[in-house]
């Protein structure tokens, strides 16, 4: 087995023009375990979830998966080392059935050139929602017909069940209630159990603590410490992210 | 999110959504006007019957590549052009060279519309609607052009047997051609990738890329097929009236997106039907027939083909918006 973390940042670096969104990052990830990305607006926190995804390639440094070092240049290429990405705004196509949505670009047919095997792509998503505890009204039900709770838990169902290495989550609770927040907060807890490596990027701090297990935080694209959640407290993040003292 | 309807508390109808059975019950609806009121004119009569399906199948084929091409999110206004340029340039063909040839001609026109059409929308990233507006006119010029005005007739027996007057085991030619397109576009619009990923693609173009879905290609695919649709209907007409001529298909475009929509299929894509097509379009050609049977004039057949098509469109479209 290769004891190498799931994912691996080195130095990291990203200009955009003259300014710099990210200074000199480095960051490890292992499996099984969930990583917080902390940090004001503008801090950079998204630009580097874009940096794996693919979306963006890195100015400078270098991005190791289970040790192997890999370059990005397009989202498709990270899916294909087993990325998936959850992003805040939702992206489900709202007419179509939930297990289009969980198969979309992946549809499973009946033999190579087969038709669309429907039942089998239903009986898939209605024992992933069984795993992941997700209640739907049914796998058949057309996305607009759900809560934005069981939207994201769709979303969050859709990248675990595609992802074989990591999973990054930007703001996943950012659009929810408070009920909904802490169903999805379950789901992601539950991911641990899966092996995943996990990077959250989240504002809310008591989030954060109630699900990570590290956390890194940015301020103005420099990365200013990473502490284990256990041995920190909010007031120690805090002044991180604010800067009102140092610690580094 | 309820639908907003008396059937509400029927189980069964309240699971549906109004768009996908309106245009079955209004369909039954005027054919039983029809049968009651021109009894007596043979509206009924096997012969009457073949023959909406027959005058009805070009708009047919065109209706189901509109519903690959709505159900996309885009729109493809030049359909009723390519018709007579894939007839024209099919006709002129087949004066010097046999009917295969003529019949690849026609089918030619029709892609290489299709494929500038798709450049311009998935690559040079234009509005279809405004593409497809703009060919619209310039190929109606072509059209026009191409033989100074003037009809071309063709003669060819296998080819007007093929694709207007034939049968097939005593089945008319464009009844099996209708059959044809219909099982083609359904097959491929519900029970392929291919189908699904059109229908996500016009319902969230983002998150049908993020799925790793090649949404530009797909785009340009689309509107080929769409234009391809077209070239056929050019040759069916050309099979059953022997004769090109630049107003073939003229009157189409709108006939084929009433169909369309009247079928259940959205403007603004994600959600369309093959089968609701088929019953749109023959509710158009019903429509024709039966008002031309009880003797109406032209310019009364108009309204009320307008007034009737007005209110499918109201009933069909009455489904609540998506919430956000």
């Amino acid at each position: 087995m290769n004891t190498a973390p799931a994912l691996s940042l080195g130095n990291i670096r990203k200009s955009f023009g003259g300014i710099v969104a990210v200074e000199d990052l480095s960051l490890d990830i292992h499996r099984g375990e969930i990583v917080a990305l902390v940090g004001d607006n503008g801090a950079g926190k998204s630009t580097l979830v874009k940096i794996i995804a693919g979306m963006h390639p890195p100015s400078s440094g270098e991005i190791r998966l289970a040790g192997e070092l890999v370059h990005f240049n397009d989202p498709s290429q990270s899916q294909a080392k087993g990325i998936q990405v959850i992003y805040q705004d939702l992206a489900l196509a709202e007419n179509q059935p939930v297990y289009m949505n969980l198969f979309l670009g992946r549809e499973k047919t009946k033999g190579r050139f087969g038709p669309l095997d429907r039942a089998g792509m239903i009986a898939e998503t209605e024992e992933l929602m069984r795993e992941l505890n997700v209640r739907i009204p049914s796998a058949k039900s057309a996305i607009r017909k759900l809560s934005g709770g069981q939207r994201q838990a769709i979303s969050i169902a859709r990248a675990t069940h595609w992802a074989t290495n990591l999973v990054l989550m930007d703001e996943p609770t950012a659009a929810l209630g408070i009920t909904e927040t802490s169903k999805v907060e379950e789901i992601i807890t539950g991911l641990k159990a899966r092996n995943l490596a996990i990077l959250i990027v989240s504002h809310s701090l008591d989030q954060v603590f109630r699900l990570s297990d590290h956390i890194c935080v940015l301020r103005r694209g420099k990365q200013i410490g990473v502490r284990q959640t256990k041995q920190t407290d909010k007031n120690e993040i805090v002044s991180m992210i604010t800067g009102l003292k140092e610690t580094a | 999110m309820a639908v907003r309807s008396r059937f509400r508390r029927i189980p069964l109808i309240s699971q549906l959504e109004p768009s996908t059975y309106v245009v079955y019950l209004g369909f039954l609806l005027i054919f039983a006007a029809f049968a009651i009121l021109l009894r007596d004119e043979g509206f009924l009569s096997v012969s009457n019957l073949s023959n909406i399906v027959q005058e009805t199948t070009p708009v047919t084929v065109m209706t189901i590549g509109m519903v690959f091409v709505l159900s996309a999110g885009e729109i493809d206004l030049s359909i009723g052009s390519v018709v007579a340029i894939a007839a024209l340039a099919s006709a002129v063909v087949m004066r010097a060279h046999n009917w295969a040839l003529g019949v690849a001609a026609g089918l030619s026109a029709g892609v290489m519309v299709g494929l500038v059409n798709g450049a311009l929308v998935a690559y040079a990233r234009l509005p279809s609607f405004l593409v497809t507006l703009a060919t619209m006119g310039l190929l109606a010029g072509v059209a026009r052009w191409m033989t100074n005005l003037q009809s071309v007739p063709v003669t060819d027996a296998t080819f007007t047997g093929l694709f207007g007057s034939g049968s097939l085991f005593g089945i008319p030619s464009l009844v099996v051609w209708t059959a044809l397109a219909i099982s083609l576009g359904h097959y491929f619009y519900r029970e392929t990738p291919f189908g699904a990923r059109v229908l996500a693609t016009g319902d969230n173009r983002h998150a049908a890329r993020a799925a790793g879905i090649k949404v530009d290609r797909l785009r340009l695919t689309v509107l080929v097929l769409g234009s391809t649709c077209a070239a056929v209907a050019g040759l069916l007409y050309l099979g059953r009236i022997q004769s090109a001529r630049y107003t073939l298909g003229e009157t189409d475009l709108l006939t084929v997106i009433a169909a369309a929509v009247v079928g259940g299929t959205r403007l603004d894509g994600g959600t369309g039907s093959v089968l609701g097509a088929l019953i749109g379009s023959l509710l158009m050609g019903m429509l024709n027939n039966g008002l031309i049977l009880m003797g109406l004039a032209v310019s009364e057949q108009m309204m009320v083909r307008g007034f009737i098509i007005l209110v499918a469109i109201v009933l069909t479209l009455r489904e609540p918006r998506r919430t956000p």
